[in-house]
């Protein structure tokens, strides 16, 4: 099984590889001055949009040497597929070491993962993986609902706009991506906890009954918004891949 | 031999004799014959369906699938909706939730959705052509078939074609579509809905009737030459002027300009100080008076605070003069009849106090590079003439400019434009929602003479902006209209009497709604005679507290007098009840103890109402609702028990839940909350 799953990404490191050999040679400017010895993700990863669509905010990469510090000038590449386009798909990063690009995600609801990689000096490129979430419309839906009725007391982090209430509360609401929780929890429960409130799974009144305001099919689509953006991924969901 | 000879002997092996003739002839119709069935067996959909069968056969519930699977061309057909999809016959696994692991096509399972392949077919939201069963003529366009499949990007649009009231689950199509009126898109395109209504703008833009007395020549020039480097979340879109152009609408646009009022504006009382002091109680009173509800500022990271009723102020001290500003500050419906924004009633001190403060939010380099030698008439001229041309008058009131009518191709039907009557720019692919992305990105790419100006807008924008357009289709008017969900129009009502001017007045509609009029930013007030109790609702009025904690947006107070104060509650009280229930049905003086203690009990144990609202202002926390430290003098019980059993059907929207609680539960908490009197002389936790 988990060959089968590694054949893609080989696949797909080999595309990167000779995607990031393929382009210095191209226009002016774009050749690597520089090497780097690893990547990071500063911004932009895991971030959920609707399918087929540009993400809100663009993915930043930061070049990094061995000892940590910033490498300016080193060239990144992308590589994501099934529909997802990174754009521009390679580039040199600026003074801070970072270099920035712009996500659309594939037509299929699900996780896809985007393979970046940086050549370095000697031996393989640095690479890491990252993850971004398409929405269908069920899942959209409960994104939507989610804003309206849950966010306010199941996510911790306050805005401008919406300040958490989170933490005046005495039973810590989990937050939706919390697979490590909520994925142990069958479809049923979740459905059972959203309509009846908190009480009548002996958990905490804290969480009130929403079955008498949303529809049936309201109450499914926040469970598939769960699903959706659970961190590790709900089973059936699925990764793409990133190959070409 | 020679290749007549050669012919001469082939013509003779095939056809020397009437035995040899039957052969060959009967040999070629049997394989012309043949032809016929191995077309069929080599076509592409019996493929898929055979891929299909080979996929099903390896999974654990290969049986039932295999049941429901049928073999052949597969087509919904649904006159009604002019349907004919055969999209089926290759999609085959498409009602099977349990392939929700394939990811491939066209074996992936459909996503949930509200409509169901039987009622609707595929193409209505999808595109493409339903009648074809190969994948090339299915999907992409043809010479004779204009309409590829709909990039899922744009999918929402498809919604968009019946369901014209706001849909949750659209976020694409409804940024789109408040777009439209945001830009003022369609006040140069006439766009209606399927409905047959017409798109109104949303934007407000001023009248320039009198627009000398507001700002200066130089101002409207620097404005014209870059309006988002005024104000960055400005909609006013760059004609992309040359420097001669500018100058002349301005200098038309100062001489066309009247006074709005016959006498000479009244000014600051004393003129503003800009002393750090001043601005600084400026800055104060303006934070007071949530001025931030509607005008965004950028604070000192550059980051816009506030809301986006009103224009942006950073650079607000480098455009209107004093005078105007006092004006407009005093009462802005004698500047602008239809202005949003509410008449305050402040002093003069506070007003030389704003006046201040706003003054020192100027850009000196935003104006600084303009210079404007005195206009010639010739100049004033031409200034009309290309303030006529370029369509100023579509979203603007000038003097002497008739408002232009279908200034703008009507895009109506934009949606189904056939791509033989498109002229695409080079380099833009030849699809339609390519097309129209690219016309609004970059609409001069089309011709330096068009005269769509250049709007400043995030790809997500115009993504948006392109789907609310495509839903603009031929067939969204011949769909049925039973299928058609109706927008929800604004009503006309307006309040009767001097309560009506008040509230008319103090534009209470620009944040709230009544009887289905009026904004969105705070709570509906159709009911509110039912709901509040008289003292309270005069001392709030006079002087409004906030009621939730975590609101940016809030009430403003508009300094109103007793007697003023006194005439709208008399009106709220008397007009706006709600025919449901009598709000005096429950007297609230009549609760026992008993039913106090047991409404704490419910409400800090199973109903947990602590979760959102504060009572005892030391131990609550919850900031989502309201503050109840003293709901009983605000709320009637009657409004509070019914609220308790469905708050929803008060107030359509509210985040309070429905909790259909039995008549124990709601009449013993709305005792316990009855009591809630507040500590007297105390104000309610800010």
């Amino acid at each position: 099984m988990m060959n089968r799953r590694m054949i893609p990404v080989a696949a797909a490191t080999l595309i990167a590889i000779s995607a990031c050999t393929r382009h210095p040679g191209g226009a002016a400017g774009e050749k690597p001055k520089v090497f780097g010895a690893a990547l990071i993700s500063v911004s932009g990863e895991k971030q959920v949009g609707g399918v087929g669509g540009q993400l809100d905010q663009p993915l930043v990469v930061q070049v990094n040497d061995a000892q940590g510090a910033a490498v300016a000038g080193a060239l990144v590449c992308f590589a994501g597929s099934r529909g997802v386009i990174v754009t521009p798909d390679h580039g040199i990063t600026g003074s801070d070491g970072q270099f920035s690009a712009n996500v659309s995600l594939g037509e299929a609801s699900g996780h896809y993962q985007i393979l970046v990689s940086t050549p370095v000096a000697s031996g393989p490129s640095a690479q890491i993986r990252i993850d971004e979430i398409a929405l269908g419309y069920q899942e959209m839906l409960g994104a939507k609902l989610n804003e309206i009725y849950c966010i306010r007391c199941h996510d911790s982090e306050s805005t401008p706009e919406r300040v958490s209430n989170h933490d005046n509360l005495n039973a810590k609401p989990h937050a939706f991506t919390e697979g490590s929780v909520l994925n142990a929890m069958s479809d049923a429960d979740l459905v059972a906890i959203t309509s009846h409130g908190g009480a009548a799974l002996n958990k905490s009144a804290e969480m009130p009954p929403y079955g008498n305001m949303l529809t049936k099919s309201e109450i499914a689509a926040l469970v598939a918004f769960m699903r959706a953006v659970a961190d590790p991924p709900y089973p059936t969901q699925g990764v793409f891949y990133a190959s070409n | 031999m020679s290749s007549r000879g050669r012919i001469a002997s082939t013509w003779k092996y095939l056809f020397g004799d009437s035995a040899k003739a039957f052969g060959t002839l009967s040999l070629a119709l049997l394989v012309l014959l043949a032809i016929v069935p191995a077309r069929d067996y080599f076509r592409e959909w019996l493929g898929f369906q055979k891929q299909y069968l080979r996929l099903i056969s390896r999974r654990s519930d290969a049986a039932s699938l295999g049941r429901r699977f049928q073999s052949g061309l597969q087509q919904v057909w649904l006159p009604e909706i002019g349907v004919v999809d055969r999209c089926t016959t290759c999609h085959v696994g498409l009602k099977e939730a349990s392939l929700v692991d394939v990811k491939a096509q066209p074996f992936r399972p459909h996503p949930q959705t509200p409509h169901s392949l039987t009622e609707f077919g595929c193409v209505l939201c999808h595109r493409g052509q339903g009648t074809a069963t190969t994948v090339e003529e299915a999907h992409s366009s043809t010479k004779s078939w204009e309409e590829p499949i709909l990039p899922a990007r744009y999918l929402e649009s498809a919604c968009g074609q019946c369901h014209l009231k706001l849909l949750t689950g659209t976020p694409r199509l409804n940024q789109g579509r408040r777009l439209l009126a945001q830009y003022g898109c369609v006040r140069c395109h006439t766009i209606k809905t399927p409905e047959g209504v017409t798109m109104t703008g949303a934007d407000d833009p001023p009248s320039l009737e009198h627009i000398g007395e507001k700002t200066t020549r130089e101002w409207i020039a620097a404005w014209l030459k870059n309006p988002q480097a005024y104000a960055g979340s400005a909609t006013m879109p760059n004609f992309q002027l040359p420097d001669e152009d500018i100058r002349d609408i301005s200098a038309f646009l100062i001489a066309q300009s009247t006074p709005y009022k016959t006498e000479k504006p009244l000014g600051a009382a004393t003129a503003p100080s800009q002393d750090d002091a001043a601005v600084q109680q400026g800055s104060s009173l303006y934070g007071e008076s949530f001025c931030a509800s509607c005008h965004a500022m950028q604070n000192a990271a550059g980051i816009l605070v506030g809301g986006n009723l009103g224009p942006e102020l950073t650079r607000v001290g480098s455009k209107v003069k004093t005078d105007w500003l006092a004006d407009w500050l005093r009462n802005p419906s004698v500047y602008d009849r239809d202005t949003a924004m509410p008449h305050y009633r402040l002093d003069s001190k506070q007003i030389t106090l704003l006046l201040g403060f706003l003054g020192s939010k100027a850009d000196s380099d935003f104006i600084g590079n303009t210079h404007l030698d005195t206009a010639t008439p010739a100049q004033i001229e031409h200034g009309k003439t290309v303030v006529l041309e370029r369509g100023c008058a579509a979203c603007h009131e000038i003097n002497g400019v008739k408002r232009p009518d279908n200034f703008a191709p009507e895009l109506t039907l934009v949606g189904s434009r056939p791509l033989a009557k498109i002229l695409f720019a080079p380099g833009v692919a030849h699809t339609l929602p390519d097309y129209i992305a690219a016309k609004i990105r970059q609409p001069r790419s089309f011709g330096n003479a068009l005269k769509m100006p250049q709007f400043t807008l995030a790809d997500q924008q115009v993504d948006a902006l392109v789907t609310a357009l495509l839903a603009q289709t031929g067939r969204a008017q011949t769909l049925p209209a039973t299928l058609r969900v109706p927008a929800r129009r604004p009503t006309d009502y307006h309040p009767a009497g001097r309560a009506g001017q008040l509230i008319e007045d103090m534009r209470c509609f620009s944040c709230h709604s009544i009887n289905g009029r009026g904004g969105d930013m705070a709570p509906d007030l159709t009911w509110e005679g039912t709901s509040v109790r008289r003292a309270w609702l005069v001392d709030f009025l006079k002087n409004p507290n906030t009621l939730r904690p975590a609101l940016i947006r809030r009430m403003p107070k508009f300094n109103v007098t007793d007697a003023e104060a006194n005439t709208l509650a008399d009106y709220i009280m008397t007009v706006y009840q709600t025919p449901e229930f009598d709000g005096d049905a429950i007297d609230a003086s009549r609760f026992t103890a008993t039913e106090v203690q047991s409404g704490k009990e419910l409400f800090y144990g199973k109903y947990a109402c602590q979760s959102c609202h504060i009572v005892d202002s030391k131990n609550d926390k919850g900031y989502i609702g309201p503050t109840l430290t003293q709901v009983g003098t605000r709320l009637s019980a009657a409004w509070m028990f019914h609220w308790l059993k469905n708050a929803q059907s008060l107030r359509p929207g509210t985040q309070e839940p429905v909790w259909k609680m039995n008549d124990e539960d709601a009449r013993a908490i709305t005792a316990f909350l009855a009591a809630q009197q507040g500590a007297p002389g105390r104000k309610a936790a800010p």
